[in-house]
């Protein structure tokens, strides 16, 4: 299996785990990963704040870059805001012929041309469609039983396209951390908004949406996430959280690729497992390996 | 209706959209920041409807959508809420009702950080909003985060690795096909 693969300016920052991880786990799994040359920044939230026609010329930029590099591969983008703003684009031209032509005037300036054959997918969809838990499950080799990982989806990654699982109840992770023999922490918070940018823009909105999902993850021992802006949120702020609502919220939150690579004996280097804010030490004493990273 | 209010009305388009909305409030109901906004979603579309323009932008409303869809995924008419959310945040901009808002300014900065380096450089970026935002105790929200990331060489004064790719002809490119339509 090969892929195109578009990491976006958080897996080059403060994400940078989510990506080496994503890069560890999927050689592991035998499958190609062919980085975008000269990606740029997908417009994030900002370019849609300012200009709908911005929002759509930066992706659309990436995503003819992807068309000079294959015909029939799919482009994986692990962050939600990024899949959702290229996807965005590939829905919009299909029906839309004019804004096509004029993302095409747009992208001329730079020699580029955009037909609009690529397919964007999530890191999720990929894992857990064409990968399946199978596959991860026949390479576990240091399996994480007797610890409770809690779901965490947000909502780039399933609204409002419903490509690949309930955009309201999803499940498709379910099967994936199964299979690394941890149970599901049952809990309705997966798929809520953890306030994205209102951390920075709105902080006490943010505080109070991010400490109801933590307060609902209590009895978990982590909370895996498919989105950098999630992770950021869920993990930057505990100490604080933790104050405003008398309680200790503190708890591990891990990228997907780290917690599906570390059952598959991956080692912590190569998921950077030290780089999350949140020490994972509690989750590998249960598993049973003793040691503290 | 007039026709030429019609054209000259900022939010002609976005009452196009919803002019089907039916007041049900299910987008309230389904919104995970209705307890920080001061108007309701619904009854912001009420607004919009009744062509309440100074009333919308005075509102913090439109600023605290923060893009989860759901509003969008469960509208029983099937209205585009979120997009036209994003909408009120460009005319916002577009109009100067909000350019001084640390929201706003926040994603000024980002995007100048984009034009200039192709991709965001987060620590440019932020100290580029507080500069901005000139509000001494802003900083202060993030000083604790802030030492984390860079205790772990999260953030850099070198910014993100890769070429440097400018993209001014991109966005100035935009601008122009925006100033004609």
């Amino acid at each position: 299996m090969k892929y195109l693969y578009y990491p976006g300016c958080s897996l080059d920052g403060t994400a940078r785990e989510y990506n080496q991880s994503t890069k560890s786990l999927m050689k592991g799994l035998d499958v190609e990963l062919m980085e975008l040359t000269d990606w740029s920044c997908c417009g994030a939230s900002a370019a849609e704040f300012e200009s709908r026609l911005l929002s759509l010329a930066l992706p659309a930029r990436n995503l003819a870059i992807a068309e000079t590099m294959a015909d029939d591969l799919d482009l994986l983008a692990p962050c939600s805001a990024c899949y959702l703003n290229l996807k965005k684009v590939t829905e919009t031209i299909r029906t839309d012929p004019a804004m096509l032509s004029t993302l095409n005037q747009i992208l001329a300036e730079d020699g580029l041309t955009l037909t609009g054959r690529i397919h964007v997918r999530h890191l999720l969809d990929i894992l857990s469609v064409d990968i399946g838990a199978k596959a991860i499950r026949e390479r576990v080799t240091s399996p994480l039983s007797g610890t409770s990982i809690a779901p965490y989806y947000g909502c780039q990654c399933l609204r409002p396209y419903a490509v690949f699982d309930d955009p309201e109840s999803p499940t498709s992770m379910n099967q994936l951390i199964e299979a690394t023999g941890a149970r599901i922490h049952e809990w309705d918070m997966g798929a809520k908004c953890c306030g994205a940018s209102h951390m920075n823009t709105h902080h006490q909105a943010g505080m109070t949406l991010v400490g109801a999902i933590l307060s609902s993850a209590r009895s978990a021992d982590a909370i895996v996430t498919v989105c950098p802006m999630c992770q950021m949120n869920l993990e930057g702020y505990q100490n604080s959280i933790s104050a405003q609502n008398q309680t200790d919220l503190q708890i591990p939150i891990l990228y997907l690729p780290q917690v599906l690579g570390m059952a598959m004996g991956i080692s912590r280097k190569a998921l950077q497992i030290d780089q999350n804010l949140t020490p994972a030490g509690r989750i590998f004493m249960k598993m049973g390996s003793g040691t503290i990273p | 209706m007039n026709t030429t209010n019609l054209t000259t009305d900022p939010l002609a388009s976005i009452r196009a959209k919803l002019s089907a909305c039916i007041q049900c409030g299910t987008c309230t109901g389904s919104c995970p920041n209705d307890f920080a906004m001061d108007v309701t979603p619904r009854y912001l579309w009420r607004q919009v409807l009744a062509g309440e323009t100074r009333k919308i932008f005075l509102s913090q409303t439109f600023l605290m959508c923060s893009s989860c869809y759901c509003c969008t995924l469960r509208c029983p008419r099937g209205l585009p809420l979120t997009e036209a959310m994003s909408n009120l945040k460009q005319i916002g901009v577009q109009l100067g009702f909000t350019t001084k808002t640390p929201t706003a300014l926040f994603y000024r900065q980002f995007l100048e950080s984009v034009r200039r380096h192709g991709r965001v450089h987060e620590m440019e970026m932020m100290s580029g909003w507080f500069w901005a935002v000139k509000n001494p105790m802003l900083p202060l929200k993030f000083s604790s985060l802030g030492l984390k990331l860079m205790s772990k060489g999260k953030i850099s004064l070198l910014g993100p690795s890769g070429n440097r790719i400018n993209l001014s002809n991109l966005f100035r490119k935009v601008t122009e096909l925006e100033n004609q339509a």
